[in-house]
């Protein structure tokens, strides 16, 4: 974390009557960092968003940006600007008015303002559609449009509400590749509100996971998917093998546990972690279960029978029953060995990499 | 639809060319039987009797007989004679007053019940049709009352002392006709007013904030623009009828406040001069459909400008 954050959130909470959308939130945003804002809808995702942008207002609680608490500035004096998940382009105006609309107010000169709004065109390669009206532009277009229309004001800040979640699969991870470097290009701090734990991942610098207005997580997108801390987090971030295992040994950081096939481990405490009964939940992912081959053999391995196949182009799902473990394992397997071929029914073996269970909090 | 014959069916284009469905199964057809009766009313009561003045029009009255021979003389009087000029230009005059001073008062009544209407804005528009439950004719009636010499506007004055008699410029002249038509046609102006604001995307304005403007700017920028249809309904609904209006200057205008209905009724009665009455109406309608024309091209002129 660098010395000075471009966005402080500091204690935020924020009530609708009775229901709290933000409970106790702090958080530190980078200048120039890609920072994602990730969790299920109604988690107060968006609604952190809008009050960074102002158009909410914390009940409590302060945010700074670059060091100035915004507390009371309305939207048009804040150094951010805002890309809306329905993109709000103006139907009355062409794409370039969209574009220039902010720009009016600087009373820039014609050339100016006509330089930067083709310049910010020409940025999310728009240059040639300057004449189009919203409605004759596609899904894609109209995403780009928005861009084009917040990145010409240069804000300290950007905020991106769902940008993709409007867009197919093919054309998403597409705009997906282009806002990562477009924000390298531009090199200001992106803040970025989605449900998709893909994109979360794909583009961050940092995740902050979020459930039921609190933070949950905060950390970069390898760290996350790896290690996360609590079940829940695990879950919401593709797929997780849980299993109980009994503790052996605690130290501060440090957990000792024995699980029903995977051995005796030693893993990282999570924080916030509260054992029940002596028992902790473990998870590993299922790709990090290996077949094993013929006679290949691994340090660790585990013996069981499929008992259901799930066929995914790329990668088969296999679910393999292991004796005396409590739920099946879901094996995630590439499909470059034909592990699309084994039959249901067959005895398999697996291999695994201790390090790869995490120890999780309820 | 038994009015459309069964070649019709013969003659429609094929297509898609393998799956062919009998026309009268088809949703153009489910369509125009839905809206015939109300098609079948609308050209039998709107489009017939306006052929018929249109008719009357080119003919001449002789006394009790209509000379049907085709003449313009009618149109010569209706344009030429300085009464009807006057009248006709007086009654425009009006109506474009009205229509300006309706809409003026009624945005902002609608847009309060759009943007701040909150879980009540069905019980704002409910009070708002409140005063078309009385007939119109005594709504007219008590605005008599309100502006009279001895009325409530000049016994208010009075008694606060502003003036030290009754006012009398008040009733009977085009002021009062301006006041009783605003007050009758503004619900009607709201409501297409409020629609079309309704139907303003609220992120559109949030943008225009994000970008940097204050209220007032997004207002003019991005609301104003876009409620622009139902502020042109609401200018044509209140202009084209008030045109024509002939109850309230009769009652509230005197002499000063007369406008054409009240000449091309005179034909039509006393007058005993029905072409001439319908070459006035005819004209009449020209005319306002040729302002109301006008009136959109420059509002939205007005718009552009603001952009």
């Amino acid at each position: 974390m660098p010395d000075t954050p471009m966005i402080t959130i500091e204690a935020v909470n924020k009530f609708y009557g009775i229901y709290k959308a933000l409970d106790d939130v702090s958080l530190d945003i980078a200048a120039g960092e890609f920072f994602s804002l990730l969790g299920p809808s109604g988690c107060g995702k968006t609604t952190l968003l809008r009050s960074i942008a102002g158009f909410d207002t914390p009940s409590t609680g302060d945010i700074r940006i670059d060091g100035q608490s915004v507390i009371g500035t309305p939207p048009n004096r804040r150094p951010t600007n805002m890309v809306f998940q329905s993109y709000a382009i103006f139907p009355h105006l062409d794409v370039e008015e969209n574009v220039a609309y902010g720009l009016k107010r600087l009373k820039l000169d014609a050339a100016e303002e006509r330089r930067r709004v083709e310049a910010a065109l020409e940025q999310v390669r728009l240059g040639h559609l300057g004449k189009r009206r919203a409605h004759e532009l596609s899904g894609g277009q109209r995403q780009r449009v928005a861009l084009a229309r917040a990145l010409v004001m240069r804000p300290k800040v950007l905020l991106l509400d769902e940008p993709l979640s409007a867009l197919d699969k093919k054309l998403r991870e597409e705009m997906q590749v282009e806002l990562r470097s477009l924000q390298k290009a531009v090199g200001i701090t992106f803040i970025l509100v989605t449900h998709d734990q893909y994109e979360a991942l794909a583009l961050s610098d940092r995740i902050a996971v979020m459930f039921g207005g609190r933070i949950a997580q905060v950390a970069t997108p390898k760290e996350i998917y790896q290690r996360p801390t609590t079940r829940q987090i695990a879950d919401f971030l593709g797929g997780m093998n849980f299993m109980k295992a009994r503790i052996t040994g605690e130290t501060a950081t440090r957990l000792s546990v024995e699980t029903p096939r995977f051995g005796d481990v030693t893993l990282d405490k999570p924080l916030g972690f509260n054992a029940r009964n002596g028992t902790a939940t473990i998870g590993i992912r299922p790709e990090r279960l290996r077949v094993l081959w013929d006679d290949a053999r691994a340090d660790f391995e585990l013996a069981g029978r499929v008992v259901d196949r799930h066929y995914f182009g790329e990668i088969t799902h296999l679910i393999v029953d292991v004796p005396g473990m409590e739920q099946p394992l879901s094996v995630s397997e590439t499909n470059n060995f034909g592990a699309d071929d084994i039959p249901v029914g067959d005895a398999v073996r697996l291999a695994y990499d201790p390090d790869a269970l995490v120890a999780l909090s309820d | 639809m038994a009015v459309l014959s069964g070649t019709e069916v013969e003659q429609r284009p094929a297509y898609p060319p393998k799956n062919r469905v009998r026309w009268t199964a088809s949703e153009e057809a489910s369509g125009l039987a839905l809206i015939s009766p109300t098609l079948l009313y609308a050209v039998a009561l709107l489009f017939l009797p306006i052929l018929i003045v249109v008719a009357y029009s080119f003919w001449t009255q002789d006394y009790l007989t209509i000379d049907r021979t085709f003449t313009l003389q009618n149109y010569r009087t209706a344009l030429g004679e300085p009464i009807y000029q006057d009248l006709l230009l007086r009654s425009l005059a009006i109506s474009l007053v009205v229509s300006v001073v309706t809409v003026t008062v009624s945005y902002p009544i609608a847009w309060f019940i759009s943007f701040h209407g909150g879980v009540h804005k069905n019980l704002w528009l409910f009070l708002i049709t409140v005063p078309c439950w009385t007939s119109y004719l005594l709504r007219v009636m008590s605005w008599k009352v309100i502006l009279g010499y001895g009325g409530v506007m000049n016994t208010g004055l009075l008694s606060i002392g502003i003036i030290d008699k009754p006012l009398t410029s008040l009733l009977y002249n085009s002021n009062a006709v301006v006041i009783t038509l605003v007050h009758s046609w503004a619900a009607f102006a709201i409501l297409p007013i409020f629609v079309s604001l309704e139907k303003v995307d609220r992120s559109l304005i949030e943008a225009a904030h994000d970008l940097g403007d204050n209220k007032l700017m997004s207002f003019l920028r991005v609301t104003l623009p876009l409620s622009l249809p139902g502020v042109i309904s609401a200018f044509l609904i209140v202009m084209i009828p008030t045109v024509g209006d002939y109850v309230t200057p009769k009652l509230v205008g005197g002499k000063d406040g007369v406008m054409i209905a009240t000449a091309i009724q005179a034909q039509f009665g006393k007058g005993a001069n029905w072409p001439l009455g319908a070459a006035l109406s005819v004209t009449t309608m020209v005319i306002v459909s040729a302002m109301a024309g006008l009136a959109v091209l420059a509002l939205k002129l007005l718009v552009r400008m603001a952009k």
